[in-house]
């Protein structure tokens, strides 16, 4: 009983804040609504019981998205005025919003009328054994539905030369984003000494467990972007160049060795398996590179393209 | 008796955190908020991980729990001090500075 | 005793709650990202109080992770004050006009 009343109170407090940050005239209040949305549904997802995504979205949502919103937030409002928010109450705005409602009806209905799902639950619990981790989520991740972890890994790649198509020709090859200043032996400094060793460890360490408990690449390598991010803002180090070979490097290593597994994977039987007798430490060496992987591309895309400050 | 003390320690924890967000809401101007925020809610979570320390089933968790809480404190403190800074004009007199106040003429789009 | 942990849990969701109000009123940038920093640490305590409930000790990564990245929020929107997002947050000058925008 009191769990549900738990699990109510939650429910209203993600639907109110995800109404004050889509509904919400000034920018950066919306910015930290949308953190505050992120820590929230953290805990819903602990409460069904998805420890692994639950760990993600802290991570994400609450750490990363929020540095990312706040940077593009600070240099759009420098740079153009902010257009008058439009009316709402006109025709065409009703009239969508009617057909969205219609739309959505339509669909809370087909959901409401499926049968019961048995889920792939039991399937995946009888062939742990031959999964190579023992936490499910990993073995689903790494070795059932590898395929989607592949592609997802070239996306993210796919991404960053999006962002990286942004620079400017003659800022090109430069240090991504803008240079950080701060006092030496601030608080600011002081923090960004402290902090990355201990998140290094964490990072690493949810890699390792993830075979076994809630943890996993994805996990740990945002933990370490975050780490790198923080190293960067507080003045300690510079971005990276785009161009550095090393940099590079880090970058498609993971879905490289990956996908070269992948193609090994044909000589035991078909594209992307992992024979049993070799699937832990298969599964923990992709786990490894992807782990790299993953921290370099989120860094680089919360940097943003090279800005050419050397040349202004 | 281990759960009286996790009662006990939890519930304290609770009415400091909520006297932090009493003082959020309450108090007359930035810097006494931030100051109500960072003294009662860092208490509060350190109660309430002293609270959890009796039920924790193993070291490994233990030290987990006890690493949680020196981080959160180290954030706290740390933000504390820059966001207070950041703040700081307000108390002179001055509107506080904000990105959309390119011109630092004191006048914002601010939203 | 976890209903007793699911009730402190609910009891924090609305002390964050009470929290949210100042989001949506501070006057100050400042005092929204406070909010949000409390939500953050309010946020580890109902984890823990989670983690305690259902004795799924696991939910204790979600917590370090959150403390964790708690200051990360923070520290960008400090920087993002001064100076376009690379700024120094503790610098005592004043930065004047010309001096924002320029590159170090």
């Amino acid at each position: 009983m009191i769990a549900s009343l738990f699990d109510l109170t939650l429910c209203l407090l993600i639907l109110a804040v995800a109404g004050a940050a889509v509904f919400g005239r000034a920018a950066f209040m919306a910015v930290v609504f949308f953190i505050v949305y992120g820590i929230l549904i953290a805990i819903a997802w602990l409460r069904l019981g998805a420890i692994d995504v639950a760990l993600a979205e802290a991570a994400i949502g609450a750490g990363l998205t929020g540095v990312l919103l706040l940077a593009a937030l600070s240099r759009i409002m420098r740079n153009i005025d902010a257009p008058e928010p439009a009316p709402v109450l006109e025709g065409k705005t009703i009239a969508t919003g009617l057909a969205s409602l219609v739309v959505t009806a339509l669909v809370a209905h087909a959901f409401l009328t499926l049968p019961e799902p048995r889920g792939l639950q039991s399937r995946v619990t009888a062939n742990l054994a031959d999964a190579g981790a023992e936490n499910p989520v990993t073995a689903v991740l790494l070795n059932f539905r590898g395929w989607d972890t592949l592609l997802e890994s070239i996306v993210l790649l796919a991404a960053l030369l999006g962002v990286w198509t942004l620079a400017r020709d003659d800022a090109w090859s430069g240090r991504a984003g803008l240079r950080h200043v701060t006092r030496p032996g601030g608080v600011l400094a002081q923090f960004g000494r402290i902090l990355p060793p201990i998140g290094l460890l964490v990072g690493i360490y949810l890699v390792w467990a993830g075979s076994k408990q809630p943890g996993g690449a994805f996990q740990g390598g945002t933990v370490l972007a975050a780490v790198w991010i923080v190293t960067i803002m507080a003045g300690l180090m510079q971005a990276p160049r785009v161009a550095d070979r090393a940099l590079r490097a880090a970058l498609v290593i993971g879905p490289v060795i990956f996908l070269a597994l992948a193609v090994a994977g044909v000589f035991a039987g078909a594209f992307l398996v992992f024979p049993p007798a070799h699937a832990g430490w298969l599964i923990l060496a992709v786990e490894a590179v992807l782990t790299l992987s993953i921290a370099a591309t989120l860094a680089m895309l919360i940097f943003g393209p090279p800005e050419g400050e050397e040349k202004r | 008796m281990s759960d009286l003390f996790t009662i006990v320690m939890t519930a304290a924890g609770l009415i400091f955190f909520a006297a932090g967000t009493l003082g959020l809401i309450r108090f007359p101007d930035t810097h006494s908020r931030l100051h109500a925020l960072t003294k009662a809610d860092n208490l509060g979570l350190g109660l309430i991980a002293l609270g959890l320390t009796v039920q924790m089933p193993g070291l490994a968790d233990l030290f987990k729990l006890v690493l949680i809480w020196a981080l959160a404190i180290l954030a706290a403190g740390a933000t504390a001090q820059l966001v207070a800074r950041v703040a700081a004009p307000a108390d002179l007199g001055e509107e506080p500075r904000s990105p959309t106040d390119a011109t630092g003429d004191g006048e914002t789009r601010r939203r | 005793m976890s209903s007793w942990y699911l009730l402190l849990a609910t009891g924090m969701l609305l002390t964050i709650g009470g929290a949210l109000w100042r989001v949506w009123r501070g006057p100050d940038q400042a005092d929204r990202m406070m909010a949000a920093q409390l939500v953050g640490s309010g946020g580890v305590a109902t984890i823990l109080l989670l983690a305690a409930a259902t004795q799924e000790w696991a939910m204790l990564d979600v917590a370090l992770v959150l403390a964790l990245l708690a200051a990360l929020a923070a520290i960008a929107f400090v920087k993002s004050v001064r100076g376009s997002g690379r700024g120094d947050p503790e610098d005592d000058a004043q930065p004047d006009a010309a001096q924002a925008d320029e590159a170090p």
